[in-house]
């Protein structure tokens, strides 16, 4: 009986250290959550969910303090695959938030006068210009998060958006007329 | 006898290809203008090099290679540059694209040019020379032929050339065969030497049995010792690149590999000729064969110049009136051209003028009977019925789960559907949804990346600028310790911690012992009266110094004159 008894705590003991070692030993950096969280995310860094960019707000939903459809850029199907990835039900997005059309901002060269204010703004470092100095709009890395256009004091920024051309035309949906049955 | 393979599924569409084969190659006639897109190949778009109103020579690159993947644009006669602009171009979409417009003068005057023997030049320059010619893939890829012809480590051992021709209505390459076999066949050796490879295999389907003759002759008369003929069967789609390596050679080239590293590399007939013509007479690509044929009086091919108007040129096969679209390509994989304005490019192959009677409109979709007559002729091995369902429902995952990326979008599986429904089209709508949502990821990817670095360099920034005060500020301490006056200055305006106000009330008493140092040079030679303005204006101030400092009560020290 006792010997039993010894035995069983002697295994608890010895499996206790050893998880107790391997939390310590395996420990997780960072939340692994907010990081696929973040990948699902559009990584506009626009701000617009109220969060200061994409992380920031991945790490509020897996912490479970924020809702999923609160990122216009991400769509209704950033909405989806986060409602996937999480398991929750989809969410439409709230009142007078909508995804709005791709963009890119564009400063008026003319109108510019080289107060940086923008450069300190943009999330991605997506302009180029000194103090004095006229600045431009790197297109190619511009993510349109539109936190450029109200820093702006000559408002010389304006948000272009991106025309279909043939480099980005894609194929439309099939439509095909069903013959009624009844026919 | 050579054992040939088979590969899975085909079909066999009636091939019409007699009508446009009983005249030979014909000059197309000089045309008005010359419509020539700049983005022609696979890559990147070709960078306009003249202007405006420039008058160019024939054979003159009008766009110049941009990037390693692209190739150059030439002006296929003399004229004169009218318009550099967006123009609608033969694509899906029927959108617009960077397009130069010359106006020939007629007089067809070529620019200098000259060629090299291909045995004596190095490789890297023959293949520099396909590139500034714009030779690309002629059989509808369209792919730049410079970045084919490159074999690592000389591990091509078979190069395919491409005489299949299995689409319908199409017979370009079957009449370059039978009129220019010879030229075919020394381009095809030139390619075989920059690829290294030990054989050449020509794969021509046996509906054409002029071509192969023609082929098997000039093989015989030039004495190339690496080269066979070889009649495949006729069926669609066999003149498919993979199609046609597994049927000559019996090597599966499986998904996501290329054929080049089991050893071969494909080539269109087409393709060695205007390389032929690009190394030994140093003349770019300029024209190609084009068949028109379909709903036209005298169905044929003809050698047209790049840039050709599509309407000019079916008018000159006798499009009849009741005409009602342009096929670019064969009726089974062609682009439907949003207008007869639009210029023959480097992919256009055949134009096939089209009529409601010759293909009446599709008839209606019914559902889906998973009958799977789909992936019984699909040449690549793929469960179309299951892509069809993925594609429907945009299921974008499953579809690439089950190798959407293997389809070669033939039509085969459409061509023979009983319910009708477009599967291609379905297949072509999840690719690109695939493509765009890739370009998003990657795109969000950099932004992630750009983001986190600004973070790092504006903590980086703020730590730095710490630092610089820091070090500045113990500079300071050394210089006061150093000199005891301003410190005892300092110290009595107190507020020692504030490093700030201890800068400015060191600043300020440097000033005042400098003001105390200098003494005023011209008070030397002062009469009485003048003496007795200044002591009476240094009375007022002192008066004035009074009043501020018992107004404002504060210990701001007073202001120097």
């Amino acid at each position: 009986m006792i010997a039993a008894l010894l035995v069983m705590v002697f295994i608890s003991l010895v499996l206790g250290a050893v998880l107790g070692y391997s939390a310590i030993k395996f420990r997780v950096e960072g939340n692994p959550l907010a990081e696929k969280i973040n990948a699902v995310l559009p990584q506009t860094q626009c701000g617009q969910c109220g969060f200061p960019g994409c992380k920031p707000y991945a790490e509020a939903i897996a912490k479970g303090e924020a809702d999923i459809n609160l990122c216009p850029p991400g769509g209704e199907e950033g909405i989806r695959k986060l409602a996937d990835l999480l398991g929750v039900e989809f969410k439409p997005f709230g009142e007078g938030v909508a995804p709005k059309g791709k963009a890119v901002a564009f400063i008026d060269e003319n109108t510019c006068i080289g107060c940086t204010l923008c450069l300190q703004a943009c999330p991605v470092d997506a302009i180029a210009g000194a103090a004095k100095q006229m600045h431009t709009i790197i297109a190619s890395e511009c993510t349109g998060c539109e936190l450029c256009v109200a820093p702006c004091p000559v408002d010389c920024i304006s948000m272009q958006p991106i025309g279909e051309d043939i480099s980005n035309w894609k194929w439309r949906y099939p439509t095909i007329p069903l013959v009624q049955a009844a026919q | 006898m050579r054992t040939l393979f088979k590969f899975h599924g085909g079909v066999h569409p009636p091939t019409h290809k007699a009508e446009s084969t009983r005249t030979p190659i014909a000059q197309a006639a000089m045309p008005s203008k010359l419509i020539i897109p700049l983005h022609q190949h696979v890559g990147n778009r070709a960078v306009p090099t003249v202007q405006v109103g420039e008058r160019v020579l024939k054979g003159q690159i009008i766009g110049r290679p941009e990037g390693r993947l692209s190739s150059a644009v030439h002006a296929s006669t003399s004229g004169t540059v009218s318009a550099i602009d967006m123009q609608t171009v033969a694509h899906h979409s029927g959108l617009p694209d960077l397009c130069i417009t010359i106006i020939p003068d007629g007089k067809d005057e070529w620019i200098e040019h000259s060629g090299v023997d291909y045995k004596q030049a190095p490789h890297t320059e023959l293949r520099h020379r396909l590139r500034e010619a714009g030779v690309v893939g002629l059989g509808g890829a369209v792919f730049p032929s410079d970045m084919k012809s490159y074999s690592n480590k000389h591990k091509i051992k078979t190069l395919v050339l491409n005489g299949a021709e299995c689409e319908p209505y199409i017979t370009c390459d079957d009449l370059l065969m039978r009129e220019r076999a010879s030229d075919i066949l020394r381009g095809a050796e030139v390619l075989r030497e920059l690829l290294y490879a030990e054989e050449v295999l020509i794969g021509i389907e046996d509906n054409k049995p002029e071509a192969i003759a023609a082929m098997k002759q000039a093989v015989q008369d030039d004495q190339h010792a690496h080269m066979e003929v070889i009649a495949v069967p006729t069926l669609y789609p066999g003149g498919g690149a993979k199609q046609l390596i597994r049927v000559l050679t019996g090597i599966e080239v499986a998904a996501g590999v290329r054929s080049t590293e089991k050893g071969v590399q494909c080539f269109n007939v087409a393709t060695a000729y205007c390389a032929w013509r690009a190394i030994t007479y140093g003349e770019p690509l300029l024209s190609r064969i084009v068949t028109v044929t379909g709903n036209v009086e005298h169905a044929q091919n003809f050698e047209v110049l790049l840039g050709t108007p599509v309407h000019e040129l079916v008018a000159q096969a006798g499009s009849k009136p009741d005409t009602d679209r342009h096929i670019m390509g064969g009726p089974m994989m062609g682009v439907d051209l949003p207008s007869g304005k639009v210029g023959v490019t480097k992919a256009t192959n055949c134009i096939i003028e089209s009529s409601p009677k010759l293909f009446p409109p599709p008839e209606p979709a019914l559902p889906c009977i998973r009958c799977t007559r789909c992936a019984e002729v699909c040449p690549a091995e793929l469960q179309p019925q299951e892509l069809y369902w993925f594609a429907k429902v945009q299921n974008f995952g499953k579809t690439q789960e089950y190798d959407l990326f293997d389809c070669i979008e033939c039509g085969a599986c459409a061509y023979v559907c009983p319910s009708h429904i477009p599967l291609v089209q379905y297949y072509r709508f999840a690719k690109s949804e695939i493509w765009q949502r890739e370009q998003e990821s990657q795109a969000a990817e950099v932004a992630r990346e750009r983001h986190e670095y600004r973070l790092f360099r504006v903590e980086r920034e703020k730590q730095e600028k710490a630092e610089r005060l820091a070090q500045k500020e113990k500079a300071a301490l050394a210089a006061k310790a150093a000199a005891p006056a301003p410190v005892a200055a300092t110290a009595n305006a107190g507020d020692t911690d504030n490093t700030v106000q201890m800068r400015i009330d060191a600043a300020v008493a440097r000033a005042k012992e400098q003001a105390a140092g200098s003494q005023p040079k011209n008070i030397d030679t002062l009469t009485a009266q003048q003496q007795a303005d200044i002591n009476e204006i240094q009375a007022r101030r002192a008066k004035i110094r009074e009043m501020a400092s018992n107004a404002g009560g504060d210990d701001e020290p007073p202001k120097q004159s």
